[in-house]
């Protein structure tokens, strides 16, 4: 299994006018990686996800993301926007951003490790970590230190 | 405190995991002991029953319906959003310490639906303790659906017997009262020509009163196993009326119902079946289990068991007077309304169509202290009852005046163990004194209001006032035996055992 993040995926100076857009920047990433396979319709899903509820947690968080079938493997793709961009939240507008892309169907050892990338993003140290990356094979480490144990 | 959470949205790939994280995270710093269950799409790891039983609180964080949620009834409950959970774990944890606190005193009131009854005492965690207080629980919230159906019912029938004299329920079902055949109302469209407003009174009391049974069955089941078994739950009580199996069948097969109902809920089915288990599948499985059972595993010893009550009953007749007037008032009062108390009952009606006018007055007198003695001991010990207790304490003395013995099912239910042999007792004391001082009936029902078809009047009603206060006294004894504060569920109190069900 290919990792779940890998540099080309970060980019730490994410710049959109709203959630949407930078949705579509991380997802280009994902596309051109070859990881989604039809961006629109990898879009459409999780704008669909995004309707339900906005993923916005407090503390700065964006969390776009879909089970989809244009997905290929888990990936997670990572932004950081030093303007923050709003993802509904109520504290405020997001400056970490983190799309999620799960295959429409994946096995459990998949969803386990999209389980555990979860359970991290709401440690301090672990957000305070990816503010403070240098650069994007710091925030690669980071997650695979973190969420894979490696 | 210890805490069992379940955490779930709409795609199940992030926000449940985060919520879970987020509650075993402020848990820890409050020194709490939780367990989330995620049921998120890397499959949900149950939660330990026996943690479930353990615990003091329950936090559903969910956007979207709880699976299986049925497993927490009775426990205090706080629901949230997944995103509250996430952003304010703290907050989310102090509602639920709120909530465990105010948990604890609502087994004082049981009147209230299962979703506030009180959760497992925390202190001692023994299984079997906590199987008596769930099993407390389940029945009084059985009971307590069932008191307004016997408070409606046995009121409108008393009022029927009070304004159209007690031969009205003869005037509507049929039969012989004081020696006039009446035919029964057959064409319900003629009620209210053949048999009067009381009639139509005790029609619709006599209606009421037949839900009695499958009611508390049914909330017994729901009690346990939620809304899937209120079916199972309801058609078992129906049959346990049709097998004659009274209330303690009913009794039974509720708990039968829900047990079976939690039991098919366990099986773990595949994802294209487990969408049609709760709507056709449990209820269709789960009933025909409950039913085959009740009657063909409980009805065929009913059957049996009368028959062979009713040739004992028959083989005594002309021994002691007094002894089978204490006979007939312990099977008054076992289950009223049920197999025992229906075979004393129809001694008492042979006897009667056969002149023996001194058994009918036995019978009835003894079918009306268990009420009446219950109706006296809430007002003398009011804190030994609860409230949903007191409130059929006020309509039984109506219903026991009226020989409704039925009117003691709700405390007896309840707490069988306690009340069904303090009933008995004080039972076999009027059945015993009415026979020794003679007192005769000519009326097959009607309580006090046909005190003129009774003879030696005096004497029956010295009898009747016996075993009322002894009825009084037994049933205080034995509520406090072993329970200092009646607002606390007490588990060692209650055995575990259905015993008295089974009868």
């Amino acid at each position: 299994m290919a990792d779940l993040i890998t540099a080309d995926l970060v980019d730490l100076d994410l710049t959109a006018a709203d959630r949407h857009e930078a949705t579509r920047r991380l997802a280009e990433r994902l596309q051109v990686a070859g990881r989604v396979t039809d961006l629109d319709g990898f879009l459409a899903d999780v704008r669909a996800r995004e309707a339900q509820m906005p993923t916005g947690i407090e503390g700065g968080i964006g969390i776009p993301h879909a089970r989809s079938a244009h997905v290929t493997e888990p990936s997670l793709g990572f932004g950081r926007s030093p303007g923050g961009i709003d993802f509904g939240a109520g504290d405020g507008p997001a400056d970490l951003i983190f799309l999620i892309a799960a295959p429409e169907g994946g096995g459990a050892e998949h969803m386990n490790i999209l389980a555990s990338l979860a359970r991290r993003l709401i440690h301090a140290s672990f957000k305070e970590a990816l503010r403070t990356a240098p650069d994007p094979d710091a925030v690669v480490n980071l997650v695979n230190k973190e969420v894979l144990g490696q | 405190m210890r805490i069992v959470a379940v955490t779930s949205c709409p795609t199940g790939i992030a926000h449940t995991y985060m919520a879970a994280e987020a509650l075993e995270q402020a848990a820890r710093e409050k020194g709490h002991e939780i367990k989330v269950e995620t049921q998120g799409a890397a499959g949900a790891e149950p939660l330990a029953a026996a943690d479930v039983a353990a615990a003091d609180a329950v936090v559903f964080a969910a956007d979207v319906e709880v699976r299986n949620r049925e497993r927490f009834a009775g426990k205090p409950l706080v629901q949230t959003s997944v995103k509250r959970a996430i952003n304010d774990a703290a907050g989310v944890l102090a509602e639920v310490e709120t909530a465990a606190e105010q948990g604890a005193p609502a087994a004082a009131a049981p009147a209230e639906p299962v979703a506030d009854a009180a959760p497992a005492p925390a202190t001692k965690v023994d299984q079997q303790a906590g199987l008596g207080t769930r099993l407390r629980q389940w029945l009084m919230t059985g009971v307590s659906y069932m008191i307004p159906f016997v408070a409606a019912g046995g009121i409108l029938i008393a009022l029927a017997f009070l304004f159209g004299g007690p031969e009205v329920a003869n005037k509507v079902d049929g039969g012989t009262f004081a020696g006039v055949e009446y035919p029964g109302v057959t064409d319900l469209s003629q009620l209210i020509v053949e048999a009067g407003w009381a009639g139509l009174l005790f029609k619709i009391g006599a209606t009421a009163f037949s839900m009695l049974v499958p009611i508390l069955a049914g909330f017994i089941a729901y009690a346990m196993a939620d809304r899937p078994g209120l079916v199972p739950g309801i058609v078992s009580g129906l049959l346990a009326v049709e097998i004659g199996a009274g209330f303690l069948g009913g009794l039974a097969g509720g708990l039968l119902a829900g047990a079976i109902v939690i039991a098919i809920k366990r099986v773990k089915v595949p994802r294209g079946v487990a969408g049609v288990m709760p709507v056709v599948v449990i209820p269709l499985v789960s009933t025909l289990v409950v039913g085959g059972l009740m009657l063909v595993v409980i009805g065929q010893p009913i059957a049996a068991l009368q028959e062979g009550l009713t040739n004992w009953l028959d083989g005594l007749s002309g021994t002691n007077a007094v002894v089978l007037g204490v006979l007939l008032g312990l099977m008054m009062a076992f289950d009223m309304g049920g197999p025992v108390n229906k075979v004393a009952y129809a001694f008492g009606l042979a006897s009667l169509a056969s002149g023996n006018l001194e058994v009918m007055a036995a019978v009835m007198a003894a079918g009306m202290t268990p009420p009446l003695g219950l109706a006296l001991a809430t007002v003398v010990r009011r804190q030994l009852f609860t409230p949903a207790e007191r409130q059929a304490g006020e309509a039984a003395w109506l219903l026991g005046a009226s020989f409704i013995t039925e009117g003691a099912i709700p405390f007896a239910a309840g707490d069988p163990v306690r009340v069904i042999p303090s009933l008995m007792v004080g039972s076999a004391v009027t059945g015993g004194l009415s026979m020794a001082f003679g007192a005769t009936s000519r009326a097959p029902h009607g309580g006090i209001w046909v005190i003129g078809l009774v003879g030696r009047p005096l004497a029956y009603l010295v009898a009747l006032l016996a075993g009322i206060l002894v009825t009084a006294a037994c049933v205080i004894v034995a509520k406090s035996v072993g329970r200092r504060a009646p607002a606390e569920a007490e588990p060692s109190a209650v055995p575990t055992g259905s015993a008295p069900a089974a009868g």
